[in-house]
């Protein structure tokens, strides 16, 4: 591997460990996610019981609030540096991309949490069948990547603006559409124990919106972040 | 020999012109204080110098023995402190210098946080959260932050602001240990520091 690519591996891991350690010492994204994920969840399992909702609807209500959730935390990746005035200093010491990749692997953690707890109360609260969880795993680390591709770039987008919340979630619907419609179709297969060639154009979708964000993100985000 | 070159630099937000028509000219060991009143557009320019901003017109160049540096070369030769430029309050001393000289790719030693932590009147509170420490001692951090790189550029603007005698005089120490091995660049409105540079660019609209 050349130096230059060490280089970028070793500031990016530096900013990921930065902001995990940030993270871990304040909580703020982490709460604010995880609050509003079990809170959402808990409302509407409790509000449709547990009377064998059908796949399309629980498959719904699953992703709504995945949604939801991750729009209450991912921003702050970027919204933080802003505020607390650091961004000038990240700015001038390192590269963009180097940033880039940093608050996309933490913003791929902060999901991960979120999902690994969210996930397993979601198949308790809502009686969802269990017998297919390796493809609801894939589909589910297929569609967090998706997400966190599209969000970290819009993240650092509105992080700038003055009504950062609404922004974010404004700017990151139409981006995110696709996905949650294609995610919500591939969750209602897998509740519903179709086979993995049942769901291949699904998943190829999944890949190839999170390769597409991702390059896109990488190829914008040196002006996003330094204009 | 490193070379910074203003010509005919303009900043406008808008409709709001904020400086026009700056040049300069500035070589290793040489100093500039930039001076002006307040709103002046000093901040502005150091700002517009880092590429921060985009001048409205004019161009800088960053020279290194006459041929002009790349973007990363200038990123690992500059270095900036500001008051709009602020630490990490919930990392500690050492933390944010271990932090900075990793993403700026530099390797750093536990020995040389102390020597840069000592050099700034900061010795013995590297373990500290910086959000604990008082205004003059993020000042003297972001000293330290700023010198990690050991910069061929630096800029201070208001280089001494929160900083009491002793931190005052430790800038000054700086600056003239920095003077023959950098560019520097001042913006101050204090009389008392225009000596610390040895050109002087007035700002004004």
């Amino acid at each position: 591997m050349p130096q230059n690519s060490f280089g970028l591996i070793s500031k990016a891991a530096a900013v990921y460990a930065k902001d995990l350690r940030l993270e871990l010492r304040t909580k703020y994204a982490l709460n604010a996610i995880l609050m509003f994920g079990i809170t959402t969840l808990t409302v509407v399992s409790f509000s449709v019981g547990q009377s064998g909702l059908p796949p399309k609807l629980l498959s719904s209500l699953f992703w709504i609030v995945m949604f939801f959730s991750a729009m209450s935390g991912l921003a702050q990746v970027f919204v933080r540096e802003e505020e607390s005035g650091t961004a000038l200093a990240l700015k001038l010491t390192t590269d963009p991309d180097a940033i880039y990749w940093g608050k996309l692997g933490f913003n791929l953690t902060l999901l991960t949490i979120m999902t690994v707890i969210i996930a397993p109360i979601f198949f308790i609260f809502t009686d969802a069948p269990t017998d297919n969880l390796v493809l609801f795993a894939l589909v589910l680390f297929l569609g967090m990547i998706g997400l966190c591709g599209a969000t970290t770039i819009v993240a650092a987008i509105i992080a700038r603006a003055s009504v950062k919340g609404a922004l974010f979630a404004v700017l990151s619907f139409p981006l995110l559409l696709p996905l949650l419609l294609v995610l919500v179709k591939a969750t209602e297969k897998v509740l519903l124990g179709v086979s993995f060639s049942s769901v291949a154009t699904e998943l190829q979708f999944l890949v190839a919106f999170a390769v597409v964000m991702i390059v896109g993100s990488v190829m914008l985000f040196k002006f996003v972040w330094l204009d | 020999m490193y070379e910074l070159k203003g010509e005919d630099l303009s900043k406008r937000f808008g409709e709001l012109k904020v400086f026009s028509k700056l040049n300069f000219d500035l070589h290793t060991g040489e100093s500039m204080a930039v001076i002006g009143p307040n709103g002046s557009g000093k901040s502005t320019l150091m700002m517009v110098l880092l590429s921060i901003y985009r001048p409205s017109k004019g161009k800088i160049a960053y020279l290194l023995d006459g041929k002009e540096m790349e973007e990363n070369q200038i990123r690992a030769s500059v270095s900036l402190v500001s008051p709009y430029l602020n630490l990490y309050d919930q990392l500690s001393g050492e933390e944010n210098l271990k932090f900075f000289a990793t993403v700026a790719g530099e390797n750093i030693t536990g020995k040389e946080i102390e020597n840069l932590l000592e050099k700034v009147g900061l010795a013995g509170r590297g373990m500290d959260l910086v959000g604990g420490y008082s205004s003059g001692m993020k000042q003297r951090l972001k000293y330290a932050t700023a010198l990690l790189n050991k910069p061929a550029f630096l800029y201070l603007d208001e280089p001494t602001s929160n900083l009491d005698a002793a931190g005052k005089k430790i800038v000054a120490d700086l600056i003239e240990e920095y003077r023959s091995q950098s560019i520097i660049v001042i913006a101050t409105n204090e009389e008392e520091e225009y000596h610390l540079a040895t050109k002087q660019l007035r700002v004004d609209k």
